[in-house]
C-alpha cells in the first residue's frame, strides 16, 4: 500500500479551481519531484495536503490508510506529514526552541522538560549546521531567506515526519546557502523518509535521488518520468512536455 | 512564584480570576479582626478608621481634608461606565484577624490566611528571590519581612500604617503632597480619606537593593473597598525594584480597589515598579499611580492587568530633571465583561528628557481594551525624545480595541514617534503552527505569548512563567 495516495484530487480557492484532478501515489521511502511553471498549482497542492483551511478540497487523499481530508492540519502533522513552507511565516516573540519542544511533544506524545529537549535539539541543530543562538530567535522573525529555509529544515529533522513535502527549498538562495540546504536535506533523507519536493531546478537532484519526477501544468499532471525528465526540462524548458 | 492559584486546585476555585461566583462565605471564612460599624462613606467613618489605627492628629486632618474634597468632586464624566459602582454599599475598613501579632514570620500568621498565601506561592517566592516581602489582607498588612543585610543598608520597607507612626517626618513630606494630591481626582480624594495599608519604601543615597521587594494584596471581604497607599522614595543614586501582586475571590457583591502609588526617583536613581493585577471580575480597579523623576533618573513601570471588571489605570511619569527617563511597559487583557481603560501619561517638563511607552492589549469574548495615553512636552523643553507604541490583538468579532492617544507638544525640536497597530490573529500564523502538530488553542496561545513577550521578558522569571500561564488560560477557546 502506498504511503500517500491521491485520486482525482481537486482544490479550489474561492470560485477558482486550481488543482483540477491530480492522481498520484507516493510509496514508502520514495522521493517524488514536482516541477512546473509559476501558477501551475504546485504550492497549492502541497498546502492543501497539509490542510490549509483556505482551500476547499474534493476527491480522495489517503495517508497511511487514513482519509487525510477528514483530518485537521495538526492531526495530519501528528501522523507524520510535514510541509516545509516556501515562505515560512513569522511568529515574533516565540523562540524556535520553545516552539519545537511543543511541536515535538505533539508529534510524539512525549512531554519533556526544556533541559531534556535541549539535548535532542542541540544534536539536531549541530547535524543541520545551525548555531545554538539561532534556536533562541523568534520563529522566522527578521530572518534572511536562507535562515528561514534552514529553520524549516531543522524543524523537519526534529519532527521526523513519514512524508516531508518541501515547497521550493531551493528558491531565493545564493550558491552557498543552496549547498547547505541541499546537504542538510540529503542527510535527512538518508533515514528513508518519503518526500515530495516542489522545485524549478534539477539542481536539487545533486544532493538527493528522485524516484519519480512529475510536471504539473494548469492544475493537472502533464508528464511523469524519472530523473531524466527533470534534466531535460532544465535544458529545454517546459514547451516540449506540454505539446 | 504564583501570582495566583498554582499548586492548589481549591485555591484556583476560590481565588482565580475565573473563580465561580459565590455567595459570601460564613463568618468563619472572613478572617475579620475588626470591621467598621458604619456602612457608607461618612465623616464619622473617617474618624473611626483613624481612631482605630491610633493615628496622630495630622493624619486625621489630612483624611478629613481629603474627605471634604471627595464630597465636592463629581464622578469622572469620561472613560468607562461607573454607574453600577455604589460607593455607599462598600465596607471601607476591615482589619484582618491576627493583625495585632505584627507577624514577621509566616508561622505567626493565622493558619487560614497563611494557607491562602502558601497556595499562592508567596513564602516560597520570598525564600527564592526577594529582598523583602509583605502581605496585605483586606485593609491591613499582617506580614512583613526584610532581609537583615538590606535592613543594615538603611533601607526602610514597612507598611504605611506603621510608617505614619515610625517615620512621621518622611511621611508628612511625601504623603499626598506634590506627587498625588487628594484633589487630583475623585478617587484619589476618596483614597485620601479612607486609605489603609500599603507600603512605605525608602532607599538611602547610593544604596542598590539587589533583588525585588514584593507586596501581595488579597481582598477577601465581600463588598469591600481596598485602598492601600504606597510611597517609594529612592534617594540620589539609589536603585530598587518593587513588585505588587493581587487577587481576590469572586463574591456576588462588587468590590472597589482604589490605590494611590507615589514614587520619588531622586537624582540618578533607578526605580522599577512592577504590578500584576489579577483581581476577580467583580472588582472596580481605579488607581492613581505617579512618579516624580529627577535629573538622570530612570523610572520604569512594568505591568499586567488581567483581572478586575473595570480598570482605569494610567501610571504617570513627571520628568522634572534634565536627562530623566521613563519607560512604561504594559499588558492589558480584557475578556468577557471586562473593560480595560489603561495607558500611560508622560510629562516632559525639562529639556533632554526621554520616554518610551509600549502597550500590548488583547481582547476576547466581548471584552474592551482602550489605550488612553497622554504625552506632553512643555514649552522650551528642547532635546526631548519620546516613543509610544501600542499594539492590540482582537481575538474575535465581538471584542473591541481602541486607542485614545493625546499628544501635546509645545516645544519645537522634540522627536516624537507614535505607532499603533491593531490586528487579528493571522490565519497564516495559525496554519503554520498547526502544520507542526500544534492544535488551534495552543497555536493561539503561542501567538499571544509571542505578542506580549517584549514585556514578559522584563518580569522576574517566576512572574514571567505565571504571566504566560494566566494569559494562556485566558485565551483558551478564544478564537471563534
Amino acid at each position: 500500500m502506498a504511503l500517500l495516495s491521491l485520486k482525482n484530487l481537486r482544490v479550489s480557492a474561492g470560485e477558482k479551481e486550481i488543482i483540477q484532478g491530480v492522481s498520484l501515489e507516493v510509496g514508502e521511502g520514495e522521493v517524488h519531484v514536482i516541477m512546473g511553471q509559476n501558477g501551475s498549482g504546485k504550492s497549492t497542492l502541497l498546502s492543501s495536503l497539509a490542510g490549509n483551511p483556505k482551500y476547499s478540497v474534493s476527491g480522495k487523499a489517503v495517508f497511511e490508510g487514513k482519509d487525510l481530508l477528514a483530518l485537521k492540519p495538526h492531526e495530519r502533522a501528528r501522523r507524520g506529514l510535514f510541509l516545509a513552507f516556501q515562505s515560512p511565516i513569522e511568529v515574533p516573540g516565540v523562540s524556535l526552541a520553545s516552539f519545537l519542544r511543543r511541536a515535538y511533544a505533539a508529534r510524539f506524545g512525549d512531554e519533556m522538560s526544556a533541559l531534556e529537549f535541549d539535548k535532542i535539539l542541540s544534536a539536531k541543530a549541530e547535524a543541520a549546521g545551525v548555531a545554538r543562538s539561532f534556536l533562541q530567535r523568534g520563529i522566522n522573525d527578521g530572518m534572511s531567506g536562507g535562515e528561514r529555509k534552514m529553520s524549516e529544515i531543522l524543524q523537519l529533522s526534529v519532527l521526523e515526519p513519514r512524508l516531508a513535502m518541501l515547497d521550493e527549498p531551493d528558491s531565493g538562495l545564493d550558491v552557498d546557502a543552496l549547498e547547505r540546504v541541499g546537504a542538510a536535506i540529503g542527510k535527512i533523507r538518508k533515514n528513508g523518509m518519503s518526500m515530495i519536493i516542489v522545485t524549478h531546478y534539477a539542481r536539487v537532484l545533486r544532493s538527493i535521488k528522485a524516484d519519480r519526477v512529475h510536471v504539473l501544468h494548469a492544475g493537472k499532471l502533464a508528464a511523469s518520468g524519472d530523473e531524466r525528465l527533470a534534466h531535460k526540462i532544465e535544458e529545454k524548458g517546459y514547451g516540449w512536455v506540454l505539446q | 512564584m504564583g501570582i495566583a492559584m498554582k499548586k492548589d486546585g481549591d485555591v484556583s476555585e476560590k481565588y482565580g480570576r475565573d473563580a465561580k461566583l459565590s455567595a459570601e462565605p460564613g463568618e468563619g471564612g472572613l478572617n475579620v479582626g475588626y470591621k467598621t460599624k458604619e456602612k457608607g462613606l461618612t465623616e464619622a467613618l473617617v474618624r473611626e478608621i483613624s481612631s482605630v489605627k491610633g493615628e496622630p492628629e495630622w493624619m486625621l486632618k489630612k483624611r478629613l481634608d481629603a474627605f471634604a474634597i471627595f464630597k465636592k468632586m463629581p464622578m469622572p464624566t469620561w472613560g468607562p461606565d461607573l454607574s453600577r459602582l455604589d460607593l455607599d454599599e462598600l465596607t471601607a475598613f476591615v482589619r484582618p484577624k491576627g493583625k495585632e501579632a505584627g507577624a514577621t514570620k509566616w508561622e505567626e500568621v493565622p493558619p487560614d490566611i497563611r494557607r491562602t498565601f502558601d497556595a499562592l506561592g508567596i513564602p516560597e517566592a520570598e525564600r527564592k528571590f526577594l529582598s523583602g516581602s509583605s502581605a496585605q489582607y483586606d485593609s491591613e498588612v499582617l506580614y512583613k519581612s526584610l532581609r537583615k543585610n538590606i535592613t543594615e543598608l538603611g533601607v526602610i520597607f514597612t507598611d504605611m500604617d506603621s510608617a505614619v507612626k515610625e517615620y512621621p517626618e518622611l511621611v508628612k513630606r511625601y504623603f499626598m503632597t506634590r506627587c498625588v494630591p487628594a484633589k487630583d481626582n475623585k478617587f484619589s480624594a476618596l483614597h485620601g480619606a479612607f486609605w489603609s495599608g500599603g507600603s512605605f519604601v525608602y532607599v538611602p543615597q547610593g544604596v542598590k537593593v539587589p533583588s525585588p521587594l514584593q507586596i501581595y494584596f488579597m481582598m477577601n471581604y465581600p463588598g469591600f473597598g481596598q485602598m492601600e497607599h504606597t510611597i517609594i522614595v529612592a534617594e540620589q543614586g539609589a536603585s530598587v525594584q518593587y513588585i505588587e501582586g493581587c487577587s481576590a475571590p469572586h463574591y456576588t457583591k462588587d468590590s472597589l480597589h482604589s490605590a494611590v502609588v507615589e514614587i520619588f526617583a531622586g537624582k540618578a536613581s533607578r526605580v522599577r515598579y512592577t504590578s500584576i493585577q489579577n483581581w476577580s471580575r467583580n472588582v472596580y480597579n481605579l488607581n492613581t499611580k505617579r512618579a516624580i523623576v529627577s535629573e538622570d533618573a530612570i523610572m520604569e513601570w512594568v505591568g499586567g492587568t488581567l483581572g478586575s471588571g473595570v480598570t482605569m489605570l494610567y501610571p504617570c511619569s513627571m520628568l522634572v530633571g534634565k536627562g530623566a527617563r521613563a519607560e512604561h511597559l504594559t499588558i492589558s487583557l480584557a475578556g468577557a465583561g471586562q473593560v480595560k481603560d489603561t495607558g500611560a501619561k508622560v510629562l516632559h517638563m525639562t529639556p533632554n528628557t526621554s520616554s518610551r511607552v509600549v502597550s500590548k492589549s488583547i481582547c476576547r469574548g466581548g471584552g474592551l481594551v482602550r489605550y488612553r495615553g497622554l504625552l506632553y512636552v512643555g514649552k522650551g523643553c528642547t532635546g526631548v525624545k519620546a516613543n509610544v507604541r501600542c499594539d492590540s490583538i482582537i481575538a474575535d468579532k465581538i471584542s473591541i480595541a481602541e486607542t485614545v492617544p493625546v499628544i501635546d507638544v509645545r516645544s519645537d525640536d522634540a522627536i516624537i514617534q507614535h505607532e499603533a497597530a491593531v490586528g487579528r490573529i493571522s490565519d497564516d500564523q495559525l496554519f503554520y503552527l498547526m502544520s507542526r502538530g500544534i492544535d488551534e488553542n495552543e497555536a493561539v496561545s503561542l501567538i499571544v505569548r509571542g505578542f506580549i513577550e517584549p514585556i514578559v521578558k522584563e518580569l522576574p522569571l517566576e512572574y514571567a512563567v505565571e504571566m504566560n500561564r494566566l494569559v494562556e488560560m485566558e485565551m483558551e477557546g478564544a478564537v471563534g
